[in-house]
């Protein structure tokens, strides 16, 4: 699993490479919220464009990321979700409550 | 004379399986999923066919550790004392279906039904999504959830690969 991030005008945006199970989660987790607090955006930015896996594990992260962005009065949206990412996300209903936003890579 | 027609149902024949047991630590989630995945490729599944199979194996494993043995791993002796392993056996038959039976022997659960509930979930720390049984409903064609409290769960799934052309 790989975290790549960045903060530019109060967006985080952080982009997650790799498998998202219930193992690597955890991780992902704690490195998220560290990022969150330390830089507490205005808008959490989650690209899920490099994903080969993810189960119902990654519901709950990307879940749990947009309740505790809400709380401090944030804002989230999903970037680039691969087919797969986006079918799990479809199934629980996520789009209707988090932003997915397709944006054309150069 | 009323003629009996007799329903001849061909019995499927296993062509391969494969049986493993590990300890429920969380880093074999993707061991599980890898080994049924490394079966089923001998059918040539579609890709979407296979991420389905992985990812069903990976919630079902996944139950065992968090639910049926409550992440509760310590240690490989503790596996072979008090339990803490699964056991995942695949196979596929002649007709081109797989089966897969993910066994713990953990708490089980109280009412299989309501956990099976999308969305159901125990976890209060708003972590867990609760779509693990949904999301294995979906990507399989059958799924069968035996479970006994104190006892614990086997999950049976089928699902039918596609030929190749």
């Amino acid at each position: 699993m790989e975290i790549i991030s960045n903060v530019n005008d109060g967006i985080l945006y952080v982009k997650l490479s790799g498998d998202i199970d219930h193992h690597s989660a955890k991780t992902v987790r704690d490195c998220v919220d560290n990022l969150i607090r330390k830089n507490n955006p205005a808008e959490l930015e989650l690209d899920l464009s490099s994903i080969e896996f993810m189960d119902s594990s990654g519901l709950g992260l990307v879940l749990g990321r947009y309740k505790k962005q809400t709380d401090m009065g944030g804002k989230m949206k999903i970037i680039n979700p691969t087919k797969r990412v986006l079918q799990i996300l479809q199934l629980a209903g996520v789009e209707k409550i988090i932003k997915i936003e397709r944006i054309r890579q150069a | 004379m009323k003629k009996e027609i007799k329903k001849i149902k061909k019995k499927r024949v296993i062509l391969n399986q494969i049986k493993s047991s590990f300890p429920a630590k969380s880093i074999n989630e993707s061991l599980s999923r890898m080994i049924a995945a490394s079966l089923v490729c001998q059918l040539d599944p579609t890709i979407d066919e296979l991420a389905d199979i992985k990812t069903a194996v990976s919630e079902a494993v996944t139950n065992c550790i968090v639910h049926g043995y409550g992440n509760n791993y310590k240690s490989i002796s503790s596996v072979n004392k008090s339990g803490g392993e699964i056991n995942l056996y695949a196979c596929y038959y002649d007709d081109n279906s797989i089966k897969i039976i993910i066994k713990d022997k953990g708490k089980g659960i109280e009412d299989v039904k309501k956990a099976m509930q999308p969305l159901y979930t125990t976890d209060e720390s708003g972590e867990r999504s609760g779509m693990g049984f949904s999301i294995m409903q979906s990507f399989m064609d059958k799924i069968r959830v035996i479970s006994n409290p104190g006892k614990g769960t086997t999950v049976i799934f089928e699902k039918k690969i596609s030929r190749p052309v």
